[in-house]
C-alpha cells in the first residue's frame, strides 16, 4: 500500500488511546477539535477545558519495524479562559472551537486556536541551551560581595534538558459578534480568515487591530434571517478562493480578485430537493456541518447530518458522489430531534491522496468512505479492542427486519456516545478519532 | 582594559551584564539598549570573543528584546575593532534574519546592509557573500525572505564571478515555491534591477520581472508592479515599449482589483516613469478605465491621483486630453455609488481648476463642484469646502458663495460632532476668503452658535475659532461684532454658557488688546467672582491669572488684587487653590 493512499483493504489497527480510562466524563476534558500539522508530526488536540494538548510522533523505533512510530504529548497549554462580556452580559466559554496550523516558517511551529469571540496565534518552540555565569551573584542565587568583583563575567549559553514552549504570539480580538465556527489559513502564507454565524472576516496574520470582512450575509432586519453560514475554507492553492456552507444546505464559493467585498458569490453549489425525501425535518437535516477541501484542489466535501457529498469545483448543479452515513436514522429523526442530536455537528476528513474520507456517527461508530471501490465500512473506537495491533472488526447496523449475527440494532445505538471530530494524517494511513474524552489512534496494519 | 580601573568602575557595568537575563523583560531590554556600554568596558576582544558568540545564541528571547538587539548590532562596528574585524558581527545578526517575526528580521536585514558597507571588498566576498548565499538556501523561508534584502548592497562591489552567482540566486528566489519568498523577491526585483549592469537588467531582471507579474497569487503580482516602474525608469525610452509596457498593461487590467489597486495607487510614479509619449498613448486610457473600475476600492485610489495625473501630463496637449478623456470620467463619479470614491474625488478635484483656467473651471468644474457641496455625506462636502483655496485662486469665491453657504449651514449643524468640529477649523480659512461683510451676514451668528453647543469638544474649538477670527478682521471688529455677545453670556442661566464667557476672554484678551480688556472684558469677569457656582468662580481666578498679564499694573493692583485675595478665602478648596495659584503667578502677594 502507497503511504497515503488506504483503500478499505487497509486493516485499521489500535495503536494508542489518550485520556482518562474512567467513565466519569469531566465537562473539561471533552475533546472539542482535532487536527494534524502537516508534516503529520504532530497532532493537536483543543477541548472544552481551553487547553490544547500537542502530541509528537516519535522516531521509527528501529528494533520493532512493526510498531510503527506512537505519538506522546509534547507540549500542553491553556489557550483560552473563560471570559465574561460585560457590555453584552454574556459568558465566552474557553471551548476550543477549531486549531489550524501554518505552514511551518522556521524551527518553530506555530498555529493558531479559536473560541467563539478571540482566535490566538501560538508558537511552539524548544530549547536547549540556557545561559550561566552571573557578575554579583552564584548560580545558585547567593549574592557575592561586590568587593569582591574584580573582572567582568559574559554568561555563557550551556546545554539543558529539552523543554518546550507555548508562547501567545497574536490575539486576534473584537473581529466577531457572533460565534466563530471556523479558521482557515490563506495559501498565500500571510492571511487567514474567520468565520462566524453571519460573517466572515480576513486578517493579516501579524496584524491584530484590524480585519477586513469579506461577506456579510446579516440581514437590515434580524427576523428575515433564513440561514447563518456553518463552515468555511480557503482553497489549498488558490489565495483568491474560499468557499462558506451554509444551514440551508448550499455552498458558495468566493473569488476574492473580482470585488472587496465577496457578497455576490462566483459559484454557487446546491443539489436540488428529492421531494419523496421532504419531512418537517428536512431543513435541519440538510444543514451543512462541516466543508473540507481534497489536497488537490479539485474537489470539495461537505458533511450534513446523515451524508457526505463530494463536489467537483466545476459542477454546481449536484454533487459527483454521495455516501450515506447512518440511512437507517431517517426513521428516527424524531427522537433525534427531541433529544437535540439533531443538531450536532459532525466533521469529515481525506486521506492523504484524496481517495478515501473519514466522518463519524453515533455509537462511537466511525465511517470509512472509499471513493475509488465506491465500499464503506463501519469502525468502532472503543476500549474493548485497545490491545496494542488489535484489527478493527468492521461493525453492521440493522435497520429493521430480522437482526443478523455480529449486528447491532439501531435501537441499542449509544447516542450520547458520538464521533464529531477525526483527523487523518497528511501523509500516511494513521488516524486520530475524538470520542467524547477520549483520542483514538489507529493505523494501517503492517505485516 | 577592564579589571585595572577597580571595583567601583566595575559595578554598574556587572550589573548591566546580569541583567542581559534578568526574567523582567523591561530590565533586558534597557541591558541590551546599552550594549555598547557592555562592549565599551569589555574591550574589542572579549566583546568578540564572549559577548558575541552569547547574543548570537540569545534568539529566544521576546521580539522586543530581538529588535532592539539587530538595531545595536547594526553600529557595532566600532566596538568589535573596526572596519577590519566587522565580520564578527555577522553570526549574530545571521540568527536574527531567521526569527519569525518580520520586524525584527527586518531590522537585521537592515543592520546588515548598514555593516555590508564597512565590509572591505575582499572581506565582503569571503565572508558576507556566504552568509547571504547560506541564507538564500536556507531551509525555511524566513532566512530565504530576509537573502532578498541582501543582494543589493554587496552586488555592486564584488568580483564579476560572484555577481554571477549573486544573479543565479536571485533568479532561484523569484521562483520559490513559497509565496512569501516570490513576494520578498518581487518587492526586492526594482531595488535590484538599479545595482545591475544595463545588459543584465535587460537579459535577467526583466524575465523575472514578466514571471511574477503573472505569479499565480496576487498577492505576488501586485508586488511586482512597484518593480515594474522602478524598471521602467532604468530603461532608455526606445525598450520600454517592447519589454515593460505589455507586462504594465496586463497589470492595469488584472483579473484582480488588488493589482489593479497598486497599479492606480503607483500611477504618478508609473507617469513619470514612462514619459510623455507612453503616457498619451498608453495611460490616459488606462487610467480612464481605473476611473471606471468595477471595484470601488480601485476607483478610490484612481480618484486621489486626478489630479497629480492631469498635472504632470505633457503641456502641449494637457488641456486637450483633460478636456476629452479626463473629465468625462470624473463627471461621473461626482455621482459615484461609493462615498470613498466621491470623497477622494472631492479632496482633488478642486485642484484641476488651477490646470484649466478660469473659462474651463466656471463651464466645467464649477457644476460639479456644485454637485459635490450637495452630497448626502458630510466627508465629501467637507472635502471640497477644504480645499476652496485653490478655487478661490483661479476664478474668486464669490462664484461659489451662494452654494457654498446652504452647505456650511448644513455641516455646521450636523447631527455628528465630529463634522461640526471639522467645518469649525475651516471657519477661518472661509473667513477669510469670503470677506469681512460676507461672513458679518451670513456666517458670524453660526459662530456664536457653536458657543453654546451641548458638546464641549465644539465650544472649545469654537472659542479658538474666534480668536483666528479676530487675528483676521481685528480688534475694532471683534470689539463690535463678537465681544458684546461673548459677554452677554456672563448673564446666563446655564453655568455653562458662564464658563463659555470665561474661556473666550482667556482666549480673545491678547488679540483684543489691553484697552478692550481692562475696559470691557476685566468688570465682567470681576462681577462673575461672586457667582454661587464653584466651576464658575474658579475659572475667574484661572481667567484673572490668564489676563493678567495684558492688564496694567494699577489694574491688576487695584481690582484684581482684591478679587483674588477674597477668593483665596473661598469655602471651597479648587477655588482656593486657583486663586492662590494666581496670586503667585501674577506676583500680588
Amino acid at each position: 500500500m502507497s503511504a497515503g493512499g488506504g483503500g478499505n483493504d487497509v486493516q485499521w489497527c489500535f495503536s494508542q488511546v489518550k485520556g482518562a480510562i474512567d467513565d466519569d466524563v469531566a465537562e473539561a476534558d471533552i475533546i472539542s477539535t482535532v487536527e494534524f500539522n502537516h508534516s503529520g508530526e504532530l497532532l493537536a488536540t483543543g477541548d472544552k477545558g481551553g487547553r490544547v494538548v500537542i502530541f509528537q510522533q516519535e522516531t521509527e523505533n528501529k528494533s520493532q519495524p512493526q510498531c510503527r512510530s506512537e505519538y506522546n504529548v509534547y507540549s500542553t497549554f491553556q489557550s483560552h479562559e473563560p471570559e465574561f462580556d460585560y457590555l453584552k452580559s454574556l459568558e465566552i466559554e474557553e471551548k476550543i472551537n477549531k486549531i489550524r496550523w501554518l505552514p511551518q516558517k522556521n524551527a518553530a511551529q506555530f498555529l493558531l486556536s479559536t473560541n467563539d469571540k478571540t482566535i490566538k496565534l501560538w508558537k511552539i518552540s524548544e530549547r536547549d541551551k540556557r545561559p550561566e555565569g552571573y557578575n554579583l551573584k552564584e548560580e545558585d542565587g547567593r549574592y557575592r560581595d561586590a568587593a569582591t568583583i574584580t573582572t567582568l563575567r559574559v554568561p555563557v549559553f550551556r546545554p539543558m534538558d529539552l523543554m518546550v514552549e507555548a508562547s501567545p504570539r497574536r490575539v486576534f480580538v473584537n473581529g466577531h459578534t457572533y460565534h466563530i465556527n471556523s479558521i482557515s489559513v490563506n495559501s498565500d502564507n500571510e492571511t487567514y480568515l474567520s468565520a462566524d454565524d453571519l460573517r466572515i472576516n480576513l486578517w493579516h496574520l501579524e496584524i491584530t487591530d484590524r480585519s477586513f470582512n469579506v461577506v456579510d450575509i446579516k440581514p437590515a432586519n434580524m427576523e428575515e434571517l433564513t440561514e447563518v453560514i456553518t463552515a468555511a475554507e480557503f482553497h489549498p492553492h488558490q489565495c483568491n478562493t474560499f468557499v462558506y456552507s451554509s444551514s440551508k444546505g448550499t455552498i458558495r464559493l468566493c473569488d476574492m480578485r473580482a470585488s472587496a467585498l465577496c457578497d455576490k458569490h462566483s459559484k454557487l453549489f446546491e443539489e436540488p430537493e428529492d421531494p419523496s425525501n421532504r419531512s418537517f425535518f428536512s431543513e435541519i437535516i440538510s444543514s451543512i456541518s462541516d466543508v473540507k477541501f481534497s489536497h488537490n484542489g479539485r474537489y470539495m466535501m461537505t458533511r450534513d447530518y446523515l451524508s457526505v457529498k463530494i463536489w467537483d469545483l466545476n459542477m454546481e448543479n449536484r454533487p459527483v458522489e454521495t455516501y450515506q452515513v447512518h440511512e437507517y436514522l431517517r426513521s428516527k429523526l424524531c427522537s433525534l430531534y427531541e433529544n437535540d442530536c439533531i443538531f450536532d455537528k459532525f466533521e469529515c476528513c481525506w486521506n492523504g491522496n484524496d481517495s478515501v474520507v473519514m466522518t463519524g456517527s453515533y455509537n462511537n461508530f466511525f465511517r470509512m468512505l472509499d471513493r475509488s471501490q465506491r465500499r464503506d465500512v463501519t469502525l468502532e473506537a472503543s476500549r474493548e479492542s485497545c490491545k496494542a495491533r488489535q484489527v478493527l472488526k468492521p461493525r453492521r447496523v440493522c435497520a429493521g427486519g430480522k437482526r443478523k449475527k455480529d449486528e447491532i440494532s439501531v435501537d441499542s445505538l449509544d447516542f450520547n456516545k458520538k464521533i464529531l471530530h477525526t483527523a487523518w494524517h497528511p501523509q500516511e494511513n494513521i488516524i486520530a478519532v475524538a470520542t467524547t474524552n477520549n483520542l483514538y489512534i489507529f493505523q494501517e496494519k503492517v505485516n | 582594559m577592564a579589571g585595572a580601573e577597580g571595583d567601583d568602575s566595575l559595578y554598574p557595568i556587572a550589573v548591566l551584564i546580569d541583567e542581559l537575563r534578568n526574567e523582567d523583560v523591561q530590565l533586558r531590554l534597557n541591558s541590551i539598549k546599552k550594549l555598547s556600554t557592555i562592549a565599551l568596558a569589555l574591550g574589542v576582544e572579549r566583546t568578540r570573543t564572549e559577548l558575541l558568540p552569547f547574543l548570537t545564541d540569545t534568539i529566544y528571547d521576546e521580539d522586543e528584546v530581538l529588535l532592539a538587539l539587530a538595531e545595536q548590532l547594526g553600529s557595532f562596528t566600532v566596538l568589535v575593532g573596526g572596519p577590519e574585524f566587522v565580520h564578527c558581527l555577522l553570526p549574530p545578526l545571521e540568527s536574527l534574519a531567521t526569527v519569525e517575526e518580520t520586524v525584527v528580521r527586518d531590522k537585521a536585514v537592515e543592520s546588515l546592509r548598514k555593516i555590508s558597507q564597512e565590509h572591505s571588498p575582499v572581506d565582503l566576498e569571503v565572508h558576507f557573500v556566504p552568509l547571504v548565499k547560506r541564507l538564500a538556501s536556507g531551509d525555511w523561508f524566513t532566512s530565504r525572505t530576509s537573502a532578498c534584502g541582501l543582494f543589493g548592497v554587496c552586488y555592486p562591489r564584488v568580483s564579476s564571478t560572484v555577481k554571477a552567482e549573486i544573479r543565479q540566486h536571485f533568479r532561484t528566489l523569484c521562483s520559490d515555491d513559497t509565496p512569501m519568498v516570490r513576494r520578498a523577491a518581487s518587492s526586492k526585483l526594482g531595488e535590484f534591477a538599479k545595482v545591475l549592469e544595463l545588459d543584465y537588467v535587460k537579459s535577467d531582471i526583466i524575465p523575472l520581472f514578466t514571471a511574477l507579474a503573472s505569479d499565480e497569487q496576487d498577492s505576488v503580482r501586485l508586488l511586482a508592479v512597484e518593480a515594474g516602474v522602478s524598471i521602467a525608469a532604468l530603461l532608455p525610452q526606445e525598450d520600454l515599449e517592447d519589454l515593460v509596457m505589455p507586462t504594465l498593461r496586463q497589470a492595469a487590467e488584472d483579473k484582480s482589483w488588488r493589482v489593479r489597486y497598486m497599479v492606480a495607487d503607483k500611477f504618478s510614479e508609473l507617469q513619470k516613469a514612462v514619459g510623455p509619449e507612453i503616457t498619451k498613448n498608453d495611460l490616459v486610457p488606462a487610467f480612464q478605465n481605473l476611473l471606471k473600475d468595477c471595484e470601488a476600492e480601485v476607483r478610490t485610489a484612481a480618484a486621489n491621483k486626478v489630479k497629480v495625473f492631469c498635472e504632470s501630463l505633457p503641456e502641449d496637449s494637457r488641456e486637450t486630453i483633460i478636456m476629452t478623456h479626463i473629465l468625462p470620467c470624473v463627471k461621473e463619479l461626482v455621482s459615484d455609488t461609493n462615498q470613498h470614491v466621491k470623497s477622494a474625488l472631492a479632496s482633488v478635484i478642486m485642484g484641476l481648476s488651477t490646470i484649466l483656467g478660469k473659462d474651463n473651471t466656471v463651464e466645467h468644474l464649477l457644476p460639479l463642484f456644485l454637485v459635490q457641496l450637495k452630497d448626502e455625506y458630510p466627508e465629501v462636502r467637507l472635502n471640497i469646502i477644504s480645499n476652496l483655496d485653490c478655487v478661490n485662486e483661479v476664478i474668486g469665491i464669490r462664484q461659489l458663495s451662494q452654494s457654498l453657504l446652504p452647505a456650511i449651514v448644513e455641516l455646521a449643524e450636523d447631527a455628528k460632532w465630529r463634522v461640526r468640529l471639522a467645518i469649525i477649523e475651516y471657519m477661518p480659512l472661509l473667513a477669510g476668503q469670503l470677506g469681512v461683510e460676507f461672513f458679518d451676514e451670513k456666517l458670524n451668528s453660526l459662530c456664536m452658535a457653536w458657543l453654546i453647543d451641548h458638546v464641549y469638544a465644539i465650544r472649545e474649538a469654537a472659542t479658538c475659532n474666534l480668536m483666528k477670527l479676530v487675528e483676521k478682521f481685528g480688534a475694532e471688529w471683534a470689539q463690535n461684532t463678537i465681544v458684546p455677545k461673548v459677554l452677554g453670556m456672563a448673564n446666563d442661566s446655564n453655568y455653562l454658557h458662564r464658563m463659555t464667557t470665561l474661556f473666550c476672554i482667556n482666549a480673545l484678551s491678547e488679540v483684543c488688546g489691553q484697552e478692550i480688556t481692562t475696559k470691557h472684558m476685566l468688570p465682567v469677569v470681576l462681577k462673575m467672582s461672586t457667582d454661587q457656582v464653584a466651576n464658575v468662580r474658579f475659572n475667574v481666578a484661572r481667567c484673572l491669572q490668564k489676563i493678567g498679564p495684558v492688564l496694567d499694573s494699577s489694574a491688576l493692583q487695584a481690582e484684581v488684587k482684591p478679587v483674588l485675595e477674597k477668593l483665596a478665602t473661598d469655602q471651597d478648596m479648587d477655588v482656593k487653590y486657583f486663586a492662590l495659584e494666581a496670586i503667585s503667578v501674577l506676583a500680588l502677594a
